[in-house]
């Protein structure tokens, strides 16, 4: 299995304060890596890094081997799609929203997306603020799937979500993943790892502390 | 000045000359009077607030007219004049800066635009000869066009930084899917720039039908045609909401690389309090 991220040596300081210090972690393509952890512990910025909205401040962080601050930043975001903890809503319909990544998406393709997320096609018209928690967060997981990621970056999708809608995300995280994108995925909570995780990465005050495959 | 006679012979003799005598002068307090009378029966915590203010209007306005005094005037040279034009595009280039200085470089940025948008509103009002270009002309004619694109620039940047740091999820959010800086800075750029245009072009709607103009009112004041302070007016009035707003666009657009790295990051913006 070939190497997706390293972390050779990667530190990362926000505003004078050290969020990541001296990370040496190798993430394999594949299946789900859940990284777990206290909240502050830099699980975030980690992932925050391999979507490049963050920067090593010293170290090299390399995609599939390649120094990822040589690569096409827009170009690399689009492979490595994120979702965040929060569903964010751009303004207008979902259909509008999903055009933002994909401008020339036609209605059937973008009804096609929303099933490929559980919603059925009554959605593209709905405005995206007005949505559920749940059903935000998969009209988002949508938009991001329509930039074909290779790999799908999610940070804590479920924390503010109820238990029914979160086993719903989870469930299709890993009906992805069956499907051949890695996914990394980031949660404080130990249950919902140990339920998702592949792979494990404990990560404590700025630094990988374990790792369990 | 005139201060012989009565009061009302004083304001009658005020509105035909254009002449403010003492009397007069304090007769406009009439109303802040007002203000600080109901503000202490009211408890409304403005009254000192108004008096400052006027206070503070009275002494810089006459701290200008002593310094015009020494510039304009009949036969004066122009190259004090244009220092003065060019003391204050470096004032409101500062004041911008002054007022977001989260963003690096601002100063600059602000005296490219401001300057830029005064030299073309300068050369249609010289070059196509709607005032005579003299010392009299020059330093007010300019002082409207930066007063008003000053506005425009102050809270261009203002708005546009607070609105990127507010809603620094939903502009991360667009980068992620792989959009370029310049796309996911647009929105807020735009509602920026709406809100610095709004009060100018609603303005411009009303204009004639709520209030006349400072210009016309002026010209009409010094006795000219009410239609030749008309083409007066509209010439200004168009050249300030131009202004106005190509500075402001100018500004938004210069914000970007300002706000963000080059590889499309949005930068850390803290408030000026934390970065003090």
């Amino acid at each position: 299995m070939g190497r997706l991220f390293s972390f050779e040596g990667v530190a990362v300081t926000l505003q004078g304060v050290a969020s990541l210090e001296g990370v040496d972690l190798e993430l394999p393509e594949g299946g789900c890596t859940v990284l777990v952890g206290p909240s502050g512990a830099g699980k975030s910025t980690l992932l925050r890094l391999c979507n490049r909205l963050e920067a090593p401040t010293a170290g090299v962080l390399r995609f599939r081997g390649e120094d990822v601050a040589a690569l096409d930043p827009l170009r690399h975001r689009r492979r490595v799609g994120m979702v965040f903890q929060r569903p964010v809503a751009f303004g207008g319909t979902v259909l509008d929203n999903l055009r933002v990544a994909r401008p020339a998406l036609t209605v059937d393709a973008a009804a096609e997306t929303l099933d490929q997320v559980g919603l059925p096609p009554l959605f593209l018209e709905r405005e995206q603020a007005t949505l559920s928690g749940g059903e935000g967060q998969r009209a988002c997981l949508a938009r991001t799937l329509l930039t074909e990621p290779e790999v799908l970056l999610l940070d804590e999708p479920t924390s503010s979500l109820d238990a029914d809608a979160a086993t719903g995300l989870e469930r299709l995280a890993k009906d992805l993943a069956g499907r051949g994108t890695s996914l990394l995925w980031v949660t404080h909570d130990a249950a919902q790892a140990e339920r998702l995780a592949d792979r494990l990465v404990v990560v404590d005050g700025g630094r990988v502390e374990a790792q369990w495959t | 000045m005139d201060v012989t006679g009565g009061p009302v012979r004083l304001l009658a003799a005020t509105a035909d000359t254009g002449r403010v005598g003492p009397l007069g002068m304090a007769a406009s307090l009439i109303l802040v009077a007002v203000v600080v009378v109901v503000s202490r029966w009211r408890h409304l915590d403005l009254g000192r607030q108004v008096v400052v203010a006027c206070a503070l209007a009275f002494v810089q306005l006459l701290l200008v007219g002593v310094g015009l005094g020494l510039v304009v005037g009949d036969g004066r040279p122009l190259w004090p004049s244009w220092i003065w034009v060019a003391a204050m595009l470096l004032y409101a280039a500062w004041i911008t800066a002054r007022r977001a200085p989260e963003v690096s470089g601002l100063f600059g940025l602000a005296l490219m635009a401001l300057g830029a948008a005064l030299a073309v509103s300068l050369a249609v009002v010289f070059g196509l000869g709607v005032f005579r270009l003299t010392s009299r002309t020059l330093v007010p004619t300019a002082g409207l066009i930066v007063g008003n694109a000053l506005t425009s620039t102050v809270v261009v940047a203002r708005r546009a930084v607070e609105d990127l740091r507010d809603k620094r999820p939903e502009v991360e959010a667009r980068l992620a899917l792989g959009l370029p800086a310049e796309q996911a800075a647009r929105p807020h750029l735009r509602s920026a720039l709406r809100t610095a245009l709004s009060p100018q072009i609603e303005r411009t709607r009303a204009v004639g039908l709520v209030a006349l103009p400072g210009a016309m009112t002026g010209l009409l004041l010094a006795g000219v045609d009410p239609l030749v302070a008309v083409a007066v007016q509209v010439v200004v009035m168009y050249l300030v909401l131009g202004s106005a707003a190509v500075v402001g666009a100018v500004l938004a657009l210069g914000l970007v690389p300002r706000l963000f790295t080059a590889d499309h990051r949005l930068r850390q913006l803290p408030r000026p309090a934390e970065s003090a």
